[in-house]
């Protein structure tokens, strides 16, 4: 084969998944780009503004502070989720790595909710934590521990949490399988070593397994922060558009929603703050997410 | 911006392709709305229309009403859409009007305008040209339904005043039932609940003091009015802060809840649920016996011609039909709406009831006034509401926060120091 027809074979290899790339990646992130440098009536574009849109979603009231704490809400998702769902599927890996009884039926078992869509989980969390029809009420109650039963999405107390816990019990399978295949590729002598040397399972947690994982959790934690980031769906579907109860779980990609396209009520759209804050949200999680794995690169060892 | 018209092509290409295949012909007349639910009562009302105008085919389409406003406008803004377009009212029908994408009507083109009163023909003019863009197609009403069975049962009467309201409500949680079924969980239904309970203590002078900007939401009668929300509380089922929409219908059309605060738009769907639900819809409490419970009043949307269309005649004729009380007529008594074209007869012993409540009303004063520019008074109200009521805002702040929000592009605002 000539190196021209090389070329030419590669390039015809490359060509669809690149086109693919360019229309759905690159146009949508230059365009969002473009639109929000100008002002907008609804869908109907107006003048040039320059950086205006991002003036106003950044510096003047109220959207300054709707964008504060949309983004500090996705802080503590981020946060939260890391501890909740990533802490919590490493144990549960581990569990499952030591083989114990039973551990067929947990390995199917944790990562059974993952395959339901986001949709289903949160219809079926929002009827369990009804506060008139739902089991978690009704059961604490039932139980004799009614005093614990509260309005869970209902308030801006315990709202953004609940969201936090049914999104780590719908997710914990995904990270667990992560870091299960990364222990498994642990050579056996290296854990045998370290046992024979008298290492008991926290140490041997703590100095061989977690150092040697670290591949697995540089993508947990990177996919973990661009999932928090761009939470949308959960919120969504169990607290609504809004963000509700009285902004409690609003969080930017809902915050995002309701600027480009219109409110549950008003449906009034403005592209360009809409377009800004896309922009904002894309420049933050690509700059995080590359200061990231250069961080958590540095730190994985090869065996 | 090459990149920005190429896009603008493309989404008009596939806006076009899969919403319109090709310009209608003469005699051919598209039509698009949000109400799917409806499509056999319009293919009835089509059909009326063709009895008068021969060989004028309407096409029927209907769209997901959360995404409606988007899908119109893309449309619309690439040179497509219907000949005839159900558009919304206030800032809903200024979004299609400032872009120009409507055409406006006037007496000379639509004599049957002056068969609607100004508060209807203002939900679908455009503030900035003062010219009207659609037919107004129904009006809402907001107010208070309870079970008959249950008042009977525990031997209440329809509560007129705040006191008999209250007095009610604790007779009713005496009997182990929830009194209202409302809940605050969705941000929507907080601001019908709002607007339901205080009408009454702000009435059509207050509205009509914000609008000449001689009182912010700051006033002391609002904030008081916001008080009154504060006491609808022990009214509210246990947890209400958690109880969403569908959960509340299911309270009063279970029978669980004796009271449920709402919209017009209701009956029909209640109805539809529980053919048996001994309901009635009266005016929310007044302040005091010898003063009116005031209802809130809203239009809801309304028939306007693409700017675009080609074929202007037929559409004309269309949207005419369309504001003639035999129109108003069949679309109140097929639809449960009630048609604001005077004249219109309603059947409905309940809508007719509702359109009697309408003289004493007030309108629904941020869907009317304040959803036409960002920040809407709506999602200021709704966030601010639902955290009074959780106990986390005084009705002060709400009343601040509100100002401030609207100050931004509403002038008597800023001069007041909002």
């Amino acid at each position: 084969m000539s190196r021209w027809s090389l070329r030419l074979w590669i390039a015809f290899l490359i060509l669809p998944a690149a086109a693919v790339m360019v229309v759905f990646v690159v146009v949508p992130i230059v365009t969002a780009l473009a639109y929000s440098l100008y002002a907008w009536h609804g869908s109907a574009r107006a003048g040039f503004v320059g950086l205006d849109n991002f003036r106003v979603v950044l510096t003047e009231q109220p959207y300054a502070g709707w964008t504060l704490r949309a983004f500090w809400h996705n802080v503590i998702v981020f946060v939260s989720l890391m501890l909740a769902q990533n802490g919590t599927a490493f144990f549960i890996a581990y569990g499952l790595l030591k083989t114990l009884p039973g551990h067929r039926f947990h390995q199917v078992a944790v990562f059974l909710p993952v395959i339901l869509s986001t949709v289903i989980i949160g219809a079926l969390w929002k009827l369990l934590l009804n506060p008139i029809f739902g089991l978690v009420n009704n059961g604490l109650t039932a139980i004799g521990l009614g005093s614990l039963a509260q309005p869970w999405l209902g308030q801006e107390s315990t709202a953004l949490g609940s969201l936090i816990f049914v999104n780590a019990w719908h997710w914990v399978g995904f990270p667990a399988l992560l870091f299960l295949a990364g222990m498994q590729r642990i050579p056996k002598e290296v854990l045998e070593a370290a046992r024979l040397d008298g290492a008991g399972d926290g140490v041997l947690m703590r100095r061989i397994i977690w150092p040697l994982v670290a591949p697995a959790a540089t993508i947990a934690v990177l996919l973990m922060f661009i999932g928090s980031f761009n939470w949308f769906e959960l919120p969504y579907v169990m607290t609504g558009l809004d963000g509700s109860p009285g902004g409690a779980t609003d969080v930017l990609g809902l915050y995002f929603y309701r600027t480009a396209f219109g409110g549950v009520t008003s449906g009034l759209q403005d592209f360009g703050r809409g377009s800004a804050l896309a922009v904002l949200m894309f420049l933050f999680i690509i700059a995080v997410s590359i200061l990231f794995t250069r961080m958590l690169r540095r730190r994985e060892i090869e065996v | 911006m090459d990149s920005l018209r190429t896009v603008k092509r493309a989404v008009g290409a596939i806006a076009g392709l899969t919403m319109l295949a090709g310009p209608a012909l003469a005699g051919d007349l598209t039509f698009w709305t949000w109400r799917q639910e409806d499509r056999a009562q319009y293919a009835q009302l089509f059909a009326d229309f063709n009895r008068t105008n021969p060989g004028i085919n309407i096409r029927f389409e209907a769209y997901e009403p959360q995404n409606y406003q988007t899908i119109v406008s893309t449309a619309l803004a690439a040179g497509r859409g219907p000949d005839v377009i159900h558009v919304r009212a206030y800032g809903g029908l200024e979004q299609f009007a400032r872009a120009g994408y409507l055409m406006p009507l006037d007496n000379q083109t639509v004599p049957e305008l002056a068969n609607f009163t100004a508060e209807a023909l203002a939900s679908e003019t455009l503030r900035s040209d003062n010219r009207v863009y659609a037919v107004p197609f129904a009006s809402q009403t907001l107010g208070v339904f309870y079970n008959r069975d249950i008042f009977q049962r525990l031997n209440l009467q329809p509560p007129q005043t705040w006191e008999q309201f209250i007095a009610a409500c604790r007779a009713i949680k005496a009997a182990n039932l929830v009194p209202v079924a409302n809940g605050t969980a969705t941000a929507w239904m907080t601001e019908v609940l709002t607007s339901v309970f205080t009408g009454s203590f702000l009435g059509p002078q207050f509205a009509a003091d914000v609008v000449a900007g001689r009182a912010t939401f700051e006033d002391p009668r609002y904030v008081a009015a916001l008080g009154k929300m504060l006491e609808l509380r022990e009214c509210l089922p246990n947890g209400f802060t958690g109880v969403d929409y569908p959960t509340s219908q299911q309270l009063f059309l279970s029978g669980r809840a004796a009271m449920f605060a709402g919209g017009s738009f209701e009956i029909s769907n209640f109805r539809r649920q529980n053919a048996n639900l001994p309901m009635e819809f009266i005016a929310p409490p007044a302040p005091a016996a010898g003063q009116p419970g005031l209802v809130s009043l809203f239009f809801d949307g309304g028939y306007a011609i693409n700017a675009r269309t080609g074929n202007r005649d037929d559409a004309l004729k269309l949207v005419r039909f369309m504001a003639t009380p035999e129109f108003g007529n069949r679309l109140t008594a097929l639809l449960g709406n009630i048609s604001p074209i005077r004249g219109v007869q309603v059947q409905d012993p309940m809508l007719a009831r509702v359109a009697q409540l309408n003289q004493n009303s007030w309108p629904y004063i941020m869907a009317v006034y304040f959803r036409y520019d960002s920040p809407t008074g709506s999602e200021l109200l709704q966030g601010a509401v639902q955290r009074m009521m959780a106990g986390n805002a005084t009705p002060q702040q709400v009343g601040t926060e509100i100002t401030q929000g609207i100050a931004r592009y509403y002038q008597p605002f800023q001069r007041r120091g909002g």
